[in-house]
């Protein structure tokens, strides 16, 4: 079992000119840990992270997009692991932190704490899946994950964390949205 | 006109699906995201399907249309979602929270499910379709009713309008186009 922070600490090493989509608990560490104008928090409805990255990602296909969800955010949208698969875009890479529950919530458990979701993305037709519970091998093999044709899936298998500030008006600030635009519409021409 | 009345026009018209196709390329759409609705099945998704220059993205379930849509307008693409009046009201949550208040440019074309052309929508005895204008009007968001071929050429400025304002916008389909 990893933290989530910590995770996203080796993550963001790795992280250069890439969309990050980020949403709720997950965002509220990323933002703290790498701060950019590439990080997208705004996704409107719980569920839609996964959604929005295939967006990006068929919108902008040299472009790498990584989008960091829930697991009780894609519980409200496993459809999308089917969508994804289908589209199949190489540059998308979709990353689950699974604490079994809903964090920004209350922490109520998820319905089963069994779910094996990188099971499910495997079943859905991903071109990649891992699991990880060990930080050292994710430190090891996260470079691949990020640079491999997808849709590649990892499962991050977290300890449910500390309290987390939710600063949603930050999150969903409609002047980091057009930020957002401008500089992902800029790269690449 | 009285909302019970629709115009003698649109009681004996047609809806060609070839001219809302031609409509929906004329407005820059490049991706058409769906779920099937019967609808506009024969008339719009399967000719949509084997058009080469739309690409169709078929998703599993409507809200996800929203966030696909609503990322490629930050890639400047644009998009038309095709979905069934149920399928608009399963997603209220999402097109509330992206559309409406994010104020991103969805656009929406909603098959009206076993709607009798002849009524106009709030006057339908289905209660899912009687609410459909209702709730996009408490919601603001633009609506065309597109139930006969002179309703079409509602539909490019609608999207233009749509994306230089970035607002929503949602196209009722009246009656299964042919």
């Amino acid at each position: 079992m990893m933290k989530r922070d910590e995770c996203f600490r080796v993550l963001a090493r790795h992280i250069t000119d890439q969309a990050v989509v980020a949403t709720y608990s997950s965002a509220v560490d990323w933002v703290e840990i790498a701060p950019r104008v590439l990080n997208y928090t705004s996704i409107g409805a719980m569920g839609l992270d996964s959604s929005h990255g295939l967006g990006l990602a068929l919108g902008r296909p040299d472009k790498r997009v990584v989008v960091l969800q829930g697991d009780g955010s894609l519980l409200m949208n496993l459809g999308s692991l089917v969508t994804i698969a289908a589209v199949a875009p190489k540059n998308l890479v979709h990353l689950v932190a699974q604490n079994e529950t809903y964090e920004a919530n209350g922490s109520h458990p998820i319905p089963s704490p069994k779910v094996d979701f990188a099971g499910l993305a495997r079943a859905a037709g991903y071109a990649a899946v891992y699991d990880f519970a060990d930080l050292g091998i994710f430190t090891q093999q996260v470079a691949h994950v990020l640079e491999q044709d997808g849709p590649v899936f990892a499962t991050l298998h977290i300890e449910p964390s500390k309290p987390l500030t939710y600063d949603y008006p930050s999150l969903y600030d409609p002047a980091k949205r057009k930020a957002f635009k401008a500089a992902w519409r800029a790269r690449g021409g | 006109m009285n909302t019970r009345e629709v115009s003698a026009a649109a009681t004996s018209g047609v809806l060609s699906g070839g001219l809302i196709i031609g409509a929906i390329k004329t407005s820059g759409i490049k991706y058409v995201l769906s779920v099937p609705d019967i609808t506009t099945s024969s008339g719009l998704l399967a000719p949509i399907a084997q058009d080469k220059d739309l690409r169709l993205i078929r998703v599993c379930k409507e809200d996800e249309c929203i966030g696909i849509a609503s990322a490629l307008s930050y890639c400047d693409e644009r998009a038309l979602i095709l979905i069934q009046h149920t399928g608009f009201l399963d997603s209220i949550n999402a097109i509330r929270g992206v559309a409406v208040e994010y104020k991103q440019p969805i656009c929406m074309m909603v098959g009206l499910l076993q709607h009798d052309p002849q009524l106009a929508p709030r006057a339908s005895p289905r209660y899912g379709v009687r609410i459909m204008e209702p709730i996009l009007d408490d919601m603001g968001i633009a609506h065309h009713l597109i139930s006969i071929d002179a309703d079409v050429a509602k539909i490019q400025p609608a999207i233009d309008r749509a994306y230089a304002e970035s607002a929503p916008v949602a196209f009722l389909i009246g009656r299964s186009p042919t």
